[in-house]
């Protein structure tokens, strides 16, 4: 066989799923023991991914219909990272709302080998494989707390809109397979002949659908609604990790069939990237629900890492994937916050719950505080330098539009975020929340706040990892 | 009589796309319409996938087609089943009583 132990991250996982599943019926309350056979099974893969994959170089598997290389294998290993933590930290959630079942370990997992399907992907058949095995096992995410009004109706918009993107997806998959004969995407590269306008239109169908994935402006209506109405700890794995997966498609499908084709592509991408930062940034201030402020937050984040994307170069997607990536960071500390604003078993998610904050609960708003400046993008916090290498590769490819647009979005956000630690400094106190939170939501708080806080002393461990990435 | 080629084949695929996205957008009543408009646009995609493969005698295409029919199957199942789990929770399954949710 060529290479197989290449893809033995993809195959452990799908055994764990199948064995989990098998475990979980034969069990009695086996609910927590899949839980943690889940937690090992995230945690042994990202270890294979390190040892098989990392420094192999680029190898094309299967009839070239798979990819590895390094991009592939750094995008997998914080996918693995962060759907580890997000299981790690919402295991008291679910149980306060009794929802603490087989399926959820399983149905996260079966996620996440979808994206790395996806992530790795160099074929469009694969590609969509992977994105359906990814989006039917968000649809019943969403849906989780099936006993809930908010999160049926979060499932069944979701669903909606996200099979109409695949629709619009796959259309485009059609006309490029009809218009270069090929489904491959070194063949579709290769193959380029006059007909320029049939691929444009499957180069916008396919960027419509991928748009839908990660919720950029003018296809991010289904997120707000979405999560809010999930439980929190889905809207976590929802901000978090599909986001990874999609944006390295869009790398992949834009810079290996249709680098020629940039003057047709960069367009859409800039007013993609312009579009989410301003509405990202405008319509977040008029937000109550923190959940529903970090939707239209994220928004504006997908906007910036898009502007990476944008440029055309390989500047642009290191910085990219570096944003993801402190993005991820950044996410997982203020949904640790939210997880822990609890009392009597009731959950808080209203920005008005924060106020006073600082007076019952000093560490929780100081982490609080350096997360939301970090959103912001103050220095010296890690948000500011995500934000100043998409911005030193923008200016560098000489769009100096897009960096001012950028630019002046970062103000505006900059109210909203600082609006929410004024609430939490200077207004008036409420009852005091739960302190006895689990060891693992304190740990993922304090990691992720010190990530934020002290990466400005060692930038150059991300940027070497990242300095590898090589597309073009 | 006009021979058919893979012209009218690419419009009736097309066509079926259209109504197909049409039909999700201007439905006001039901929620199972919206599941049909979703099965429009994937078989649209079908036909499109299997007029190029016999047109490029190439049999990608006819696997791509395949694949979408078994994966249409399981996002109808999930799909009803969501439907059945929120009429549970709401009692309608009208398209303009679902606005719980502020967006």
């Amino acid at each position: 066989m060529n290479n197989i132990e290449l893809i033995f991250p993809e195959i452990f996982i799908s055994l764990s799923i199948m064995f989990l599943l098998i475990l979980g019926v034969f069990k009695k309350n086996g609910s927590i023991i899949v839980h943690n056979i889940s937690l090992l099974v995230l945690l042994i893969t990202a270890v294979i991914t390190f040892n098989e994959t990392i420094g192999v170089g680029q190898r094309i598997l299967f009839n070239e219909s798979i990819v590895i290389d390094y991009l592939s294998s750094f995008m997998k290993i914080i996918t693995l990272i962060a759907a580890f933590v997000v299981l790690l930290i919402s295991s008291s959630y679910l149980k306060t709302f009794k929802i603490f079942k087989i399926e959820y370990p399983i149905l996260i997992l079966s996620s996440v080998l979808g994206m790395m399907v996806m992530i790795s992907s160099n074929d469009l058949i694969v590609f969509y494989m992977g994105l359906e095995l990814q989006s039917l096992a968000l649809y019943v995410l969403a849906t989780f707390n099936r006993d809930q009004l908010q999160s049926s109706e979060a499932g069944l918009k979701y669903f909606v809109l996200s099979a109409l993107s695949s629709g619009l997806l796959l259309y485009g998959c059609s006309l490029i397979y009809g218009f270069t004969g090929s489904t491959n995407f070194n063949l579709i590269a290769s193959q380029f002949n006059t007909n320029e306008y049939a691929l444009t239109f499957g180069i916008v169908f396919i960027l419509v659908g991928l748009a839908f994935k990660i919720s950029a402006v003018p296809f991010h209506m289904w997120a707000p609604d979405v999560y809010e109405g999930s439980p929190t700890s889905v809207t976590l794995f929802f901000t978090m990790v599909p986001k990874i997966a999609a944006l390295t498609v869009f790398i992949r499908f834009l810079y290996v069939p249709f680098l020629n084709l940039i003057d047709q592509w960069q367009m859409i991408l800039v007013f993609l990237s312009i579009a989410s930062m301003l509405f990202g940034a405008i319509a977040a201030i008029g937000q109550k629900n923190l959940k529903r402020l970090i939707a239209y937050s994220s928004i504006s984040h997908i906007g910036y890492a898009l502007a990476g994307l944008a440029t055309g170069s390989n500047d642009g997607i290191q910085s990219s994937v570096i944003y993801i990536t402190i993005y991820i960071v950044m996410n997982l500390g203020f949904f640790s916050c939210l997880l822990m604003m609890k009392r009597n078993n009731v959950y808080y998610e209203k920005i008005e719950d924060l106020s006073g904050l600082s007076k019952n609960h000093p560490l929780l708003s100081l982490s609080l505080l350096v997360i939301l400046f970090s959103l912001a993008g103050i220095p010296p916090l890690a948000g500011f330098f995500a934000k100043f290498y998409i911005f030193k590769s923008v200016i560098e490819q000489s769009m100096y539009f897009l960096a001012i647009v950028g630019l002046l979005s970062t103000v505006v956000a900059a109210f909203y975020y600082l609006r929410i630690i004024k609430i939490m400094y200077f207004d008036e106190e409420k009852e005091s929340y739960d302190k006895d939170h689990s060891l693992w939501l304190k740990f993922s708080l304090s990691v992720s706040t010190l990530i934020i806080l002290i990466y400005f002393i060692f930038p150059s461990q991300l940027i070497d990892a990242v300095s590898k990435i090589n597309i073009i | 009589m006009t021979d058919i080629g893979l012209g009218h084949y690419l419009t009736l695929g097309a066509v079926i796309f259209s109504i197909g996205v049409i039909g999700i957008f201007l439905n006001r009543k039901n929620i199972i319409v919206i599941l049909m408009s979703i099965e429009l646009i994937l078989l649209a995609v079908n036909i499109n996938l299997v007029s190029f493969s016999i047109y490029l005698d190439d049999l990608t295409g006819q696997v791509f087609t395949l694949f979408i029919l078994t994966v249409a199957a399981a996002e109808a199942a999930i799909g009803l089943a969501i439907i059945v789990v929120y009429y549970r929770n709401a009692g309608t399954i009208r398209v303009e009583e679902i606005d719980n949710l502020k967006g």
